[in-house]
């Protein structure tokens, strides 16, 4: 395979990432999709669409997250500098917001009035929820039953805001299912209605729109380690599960060929048992939710249920940027089980003070793996893409405590 | 082989009338019944048999087709199963045109090459793929050409006039108008504004159009009838094998004769209303 003169180039006019993403959609959706495309390509131009999302996302959001050196961790892994981009404290409690948004921002310009959304975790719906509250937009999020019953906080959170949660009990009543739904509802109500995405997954232009909303992480990573250390960091770390919090902080870095990239995928209970949610390390390319990518699926095509402790990372695939860089060879992909993410997520509370999202603890739990053995002037980045809070309920659970 | 398709809507032209294209899914409630049912289609009135590949995620499914993919995948139907059903539909039935309806990704898994000549050997007509636009059709269509299988692509209510002629660029067979923006078998269109849709894509295409989702009772398949070249009913026939499975889902002696009468009763409104408008001064 040849190498590309970049990594950051994609996708192309069509939504190309060598084989990936592209645009899998009934034609009912199709010219809508383009609609979207074009407003995208111009908002883009428009400097004063970045400067009203720069805005909101300084004085709303809370940007820029800090980049903190995790001390003690790095004191008990007792190998590489381990900093944490600390996505969790932005508005909202994730990374979430800086796509929803731009997105709304968009959706706004195009002159749409109702916005509709789907969400594993709830992390991706509390944010819609939130920028639908602050521009007086109607929003409908849909939610599998699985997750509304392990994401309780997070529903509540969205109906508080004035969002309606339409819960999902198809399929395994998980994220995949609620993306079907919200594409059902893009379908019916094609009009006025916009589909923020949550992830860098979806027909084109949502993986790069998705990314682009999401490289705000690497961008402001890239000067703060200048700041902090004068130099690029050696390895970054982020867990995976549509990937867009992995893709926001790799891809301004992808052309550094000193920077090693690390993307952490749920392995549920173990890759060999088939129970998880790690597309790249057990799937294969398939076509769903209008993207081409690594799916996980049956030998006749059918999609299978993904299984992981998080919500988050509970998605049978993964955008297509990714399953591009992985073929690539520019970043590569590991599975993290539940257990060794419920470690993880104890060891942060305790050591640094933060309770980390099940999402990230996926992330930490690889850290845990690799920091020792690297050296102690290797600087290491995990992306912090999201609090605990909402996991406080399934963790107390998994470890016997009655909250 | 697509000249099946032409061969039936030539056939209807003569009559003067417009055609019934029944839907079903292939192995709902489960592989044997699905075989009996759709053998039984011709005979009860359906003018071309459309069936359904059972895919996990029907995204431009509503609630009915979306159960029957479901019971179908429960019961083990495969995509070899599906094309098995049509190979034993063929033995004795070689002129109905059978189209295959469903989701790119079982086809892809399969390989777009090798699924095309194994439908076209089972005697499969034209395949209806939803989730594979235009564009993106160069995946499947060099293929399908050669298979003299015909490619039937749906048009749909925000198909923009800049945009039908790329739609349907190398279709063939029929093309397939969704009248409603919207999932299968949820609401319906207004007649006018089927009358509109079909009066712009006739500028565009001489293939005839089928007209689908939202046509539940004969009287609405009549009143398309009147219009287009064909009716396409799906979601009301599996309605009616949801209503007749047992608590396990297993049919109901009724099942077969239920599902069958619905399509006479359909088949009949589409013929009574080409009558009607000949016998109108």
């Amino acid at each position: 395979m040849q190498r590309p003169n970049t990594y950051r180039g994609g996708p192309d006019e069509r939504g190309h990432f060598g084989l990936f993403g592209v645009r899998f959609v009934a034609e009912t959706l199709m010219p809508l999709i383009l609609a979207v495309e074009r407003a995208w390509e111009a908002a883009k131009k428009d400097p004063s669409f970045a400067s009203e999302l720069a805005y909101y996302l300084e004085h709303y959001a809370g940007r820029p997250s800090p980049l903190f050196f995790a001390e003690r961790l790095t004191r008990h892994w007792g190998g590489a500098k381990i900093y944490m981009k600390r996505e969790e404290l932005n508005h909202t409690g994730s990374h979430k917001i800086n796509n929803t948004l731009g997105q709304i921002l968009l959706a706004r310009r195009m002159g749409k009035r109702r916005i509709i959304a789907e969400t594993g975790a709830g992390q991706h719906g509390v944010a819609t929820a939130t920028v639908c509250a602050l521009f007086n937009l109607p929003c409908v999020v849909y939610m599998g039953t699985t997750d509304i019953e392990r994401q309780k906080p997070n529903v509540f959170r969205m109906r508080l805001l004035g969002a309606e949660v339409v819960p999902v009990s198809s399929g395994t009543g998980t994220l995949k299912d609620a993306m079907n739904e919200a594409l059902r509802d893009w379908v019916a109500n094609v009009e006025d209605t916009f589909y923020i995405i949550g992830t860098a997954a979806g027909p084109h232009p949502y993986p790069a729109m998705v990314r682009d909303f999401q490289s705000v992480i690497g961008r402001e990573l890239r000067e703060q380690m200048r700041r902090a250390e004068g130099r690029l960091p050696d390895t970054l770390v982020a867990c995976i599960g549509g990937g867009s919090n992995a893709i926001g902080l790799f891809h301004p870095f992808l052309d550094d060929a000193s920077v090693r990239m690390i993307g952490v995928e749920a392995g549920g209970l173990g890759i060999a048992t088939g129970k998880h949610a790690a597309s790249l390390t057990g799937g294969v390319p398939g076509v769903l939710h209008g993207n081409r990518t690594y799916l996980l699926q049956n030998e006749d095509g059918q999609i299978t249920d993904a299984h992981s402790i998080s919500a988050g990372l509970d998605y049978p695939g993964i955008g297509p940027e990714h399953a591009w860089l992985r073929e690539q060879g520019r970043v590569d992909y590991v599975a993290i089980t539940d257990e060794e993410a419920l470690a993880a997520f104890q060891l942060c509370s305790r050591l640094e003070g933060i309770i980390p999202a099940l999402e990230p603890a996926h992330a930490l739990a690889h850290v845990a793996k690799i920091a020792p053995g690297l050296p102690k002037d290797h600087l290491l980045v995990v992306n912090l893409c999201g609090r605990g809070d909402k996991d406080i309920f399934a963790v107390a659970e998994r470890l016997g405590t009655r909250l | 082989m697509s000249r099946r398709i032409e061969a039936r809507f030539a056939a209807l032209r003569a009559e003067g009338r417009a055609g019934l294209v029944a839907f079903l899914m292939a192995g709902d409630p489960d592989g044997a019944t699905s075989a009996r049912l759709i053998a039984g289609l011709p005979a009860a009135g359906a003018d071309l048999i459309e069936i359904g590949m059972p895919f996990s995620d029907p995204m431009a499914d509503g609630p009915a087709i979306q159960a029957a993919g479901q019971r179908a995948l429960k019961s083990g139907m495969t995509l070899q199963g599906t094309l098995d059903i049509v190979r034993r539909f063929r033995t004795a039935d070689a002129t109905t045109p059978v189209v295959l309806m469903g989701y790119y990704n079982p086809v892809y898994r399969r390989g777009g090459e090798r699924f095309v000549a194994e439908a076209a050997a089972a005697g499969v007509d034209g395949l209806i793929i939803v989730d594979l636009p235009p564009e993106e059709a160069d995946e499947l269509l060099p293929f399908a050409e050669t298979a003299g299988l015909a490619v039937i692509r749906l048009t749909a209510p925000t198909t923009d006039e800049a945009r039908l002629p790329a739609v349907l660029a190398r279709s063939s067979g029929f093309v397939y108008h969704v009248a409603i923006a919207g999932i299968t078998g949820t609401k319906s269109a207004a007649t006018a504004s089927i009358a509109e849709a079909l009066a712009r894509l006739r500028r565009h295409t001489r293939l005839p159009v089928a007209v689908g989702f939202g046509i539940k009772t004969p009287e609405q398949a009549a009143e398309v009838a009147r219009l287009a070249d064909a009716a396409v009913v799906g979601s009301a026939l599996v309605q009616r094998i949801a209503g007749n499975l047992d608590a396990a889902g297993r049919p109901l002696p009724d099942l077969e004769g239920a599902v069958l009468a619905e399509v006479r009763a359909l088949a009949a409104g589409i013929r009574a209303a080409r009558r009607t408008e000949r016998a109108a001064p």
